[in-house]
């Protein structure tokens, strides 16, 4: 399993936060290079694809703007953990393929620990082999994670590859 | 409409909307349905200038026009070359695919969109924002979704939906002078936390609701988005029927959407008639609070806005306080009605007159300075506000406070400077 570096936050992150009203305006790209700024500056220039963000409960509240959930993925994000999340962000995170994992033990998570986890055992393992346990993810949501998302999966169902 | 048929377990009001909704009998707490969506709302933000160019990488069309409707009100009135340009995306889109169903710079979607007669009892409709849950206040099964998903709406005319537990929030008793719905809800954000409603269906039940007229039922549902409900509910009655009527709706029938007796929800009782004027310290809608724990904070700015806080009902409240008053010296009152209809209203009525005289300045009716997408409030400013949300950095620059509180407390508090009970100035 690979190891994830760890960025800690702390509890009620909001959209807004992750995804600025003043910033909205243009396109993920640009909104990325803003994200949590007002909480972490240092996240935006700092995370490296693959890293995973470790937050306290009710990470995503506020706002239905996937941007938020958007600008985690263009970052390379690979995971989100935390004890609850915002019901809109968490339908908006996996529609845009970015992996939730609600885990109530994960607080004990330290920033800049190396983790691994597993979204289909439902496991997330602290870098001292401690294993936590994560909520089960419904079978039809961990395959739009995979497939990257709501979009391909329509983009099979409209445009179905056709031998030519 | 087919109504769902309780021969086997009670069901929830949530239950018999998602049922219909499902073309099923009942669902069961719990399990994930497919429903087919009656309306799709979206804004110039969340709407054509993220849709159009998925649909267009799709080759898709949009599934029935007729159940889409599109408002602008996020980057109205446009006030820079990106606004320009986002709003001419949706007016452009608009024209291109013949929507018959736009509201072009008149007010807020989740005012305008019920005031047009298109969200009525039994419904199951989504909206590209947060505060499609107003939707409930009229007994419509109505959510918040981001584009992507709407993008699968508008081109399937379906959506997933795991059937939610009924939390209850019942209110006996009457609201005294001067508390509102504001109020109450800003109680159940600070008892429970802006995830308390942990995505399931609440309702607004008790004597209370029942005596709120039909815009302080919207402001209900509207914030349940900040209790973290999926859906905030309000059982329709012949206070929902008579206000669609006066709005041109067709006729409705209320009589199927309630709650059986004995279908299971948790329930939380409140005393509407002890509660007091609430307000929420920066920066969450949870740190609320009687308004007189902060009485010696002084404003600078207030603000009436937004579809939480400036529809008709809510101008009116703050006219109640202002009439005959002026706003103390160095506070600015801001008031952006939150619809042309609710604005025009106001005015024939003599209640913008009021506000006017008091010294409030009117701003345009859009989602302005809530949205933080355009106009904002100056940094280091204290300001109080009749709308939903008050997080760092979303009105202002990271350094502005924002409370929230009802128009009455907005009002109260433009008058003396500092945050103030109403009933201190209407006694």
């Amino acid at each position: 399993m690979t190891a994830h570096r760890v960025w800690r936050l702390g509890a009620e992150v909001d959209t807004d936060a992750l995804a600025p009203g003043s910033w909205m305006q243009h396109g993920v790209e640009v909104i990325a290079q803003h994200c949590l700024e007002s909480l972490r500056p240092d996240f935006a220039p700092g995370v490296r694809p693959g890293d995973v963000v470790v937050a306290g409960r009710d990470f995503g509240i506020g706002s239905s703007r996937e941007q938020a959930a958007a600008a985690l993925r263009h970052l390379g994000v690979a995971a989100v953990i935390a004890p609850s999340f915002a019901g809109l962000f968490f339908r908006n995170a996996f529609n845009l393929g970015l992996l939730l994992l609600t885990c109530p033990g994960c607080d004990a998570i330290q920033e800049g620990e190396r983790i691994a986890f597993d979204a289909r055992a439902g496991t997330v393992t602290r870098a001292d082999g401690q294993v936590l346990k994560a909520d089960p993810i419904p079978g039809f949501l961990l395959a739009m994670v995979e497939a990257g998302g709501l979009l391909p999966q329509l983009q099979s169902r409209f445009q179905p590859r056709n031998p030519t | 409409m087919q109504r769902p048929t309780s021969g086997g377990a009670p069901m929830s009001l949530a239950q018999k909307l998602l049922a219909r909704a499902a073309g099923r009998e009942a669902v069961r707490v719990g399990e994930v349905v497919t429903c087919r969506v009656d309306l799709a709302m979206f804004h110039d933000s969340s709407g054509p200038r993220r849709l159009k160019p998925m649909l267009e990488q799709l080759g898709a069309t949009i599934w029935d026009k007729d159940k889409v409707v599109l408002v602008m009100d996020h980057y109205v009135p446009e006030r820079n070359e990106d606004s320009r340009r986002i709003v001419r995306i949706a007016r452009e889109w608009a024209r291109e695919q013949q929507l018959p169903h736009v509201y072009d710079s008149v007010g807020i979607c989740h005012v305008v969109v019920p005031e047009h007669g298109h969200i009525r009892p039994g419904l199951f409709c989504v909206g590209g924002d947060s505060h499609s849950p107003t939707g409930g206040a009229f007994g419509a099964y109505m959510f918040g979704i981001g584009s992507t998903e709407m993008l699968g709406v508008v081109t399937t005319g379906e959506i997933w939906v795991q059937v939610p537990r009924t939390i209850l929030m019942r209110w006996d008793g009457r609201l005294a002078r001067g508390v509102t719905a504001k109020d109450m809800m800003l109680a159940m954000i600070g008892r429970f936390g802006m995830n308390g409603g942990a995505y399931q269906a609440v309702e607004f039940t008790g004597e209370a609701v029942r005596a709120l007229p039909m815009q302080e039922r919207m402001t209900l549902a509207n914030m349940s988005a900040e209790l973290g409900a999926q859906v905030g509910l309000v059982a329709p009655d012949e206070v929902t029927r008579e206000w669609l009527r006066a709005h041109g709706a067709p006729d409705v029938e209320t009589q199927p959407w309630h709650s059986d007796p004995g279908s299971a929800a948790q329930e939380h009782a409140f005393d509407a008639a002890a509660l007091a004027p609430q307000v929420a310290a920066p920066f969450s809608p949870a740190n609320a609070g009687d308004a007189t724990r902060f009485a010696d904070t002084a404003i600078q700015a207030a603000y009436i806005g937004a579809c939480t806080g400036a529809k008709l009902e809510d101008l009116r409240f703050a006219a109640e306080v202002l009439r005959g008053r002026r706003v103390a010296p160095g506070v600015r009152l801001l008031v952006a009605p939150a619809s042309h209809a609710d604005r025009d209203t106001a005015a024939a009525e003599g209640t913008l007159q009021v506000l006017q005289d008091a010294g409030a300045q009117l701003l345009p009716s859009a989602c302005g300075i809530c949205a933080g997408y355009g106009d904002s409030l100056a940094a280091d400013e204290t300001v109080i506000s009749s709308s939903a949300r008050n997080f760092k950095g979303r009105m202002g620059p990271p350094s502005t406070q924002v409370y929230l509180a009802s128009p009455y407390t907005v009002a109260a508090s433009a008058v003396t400077g500092r945050i103030t009970d109403p009933r201190e100035v209407l006694a």
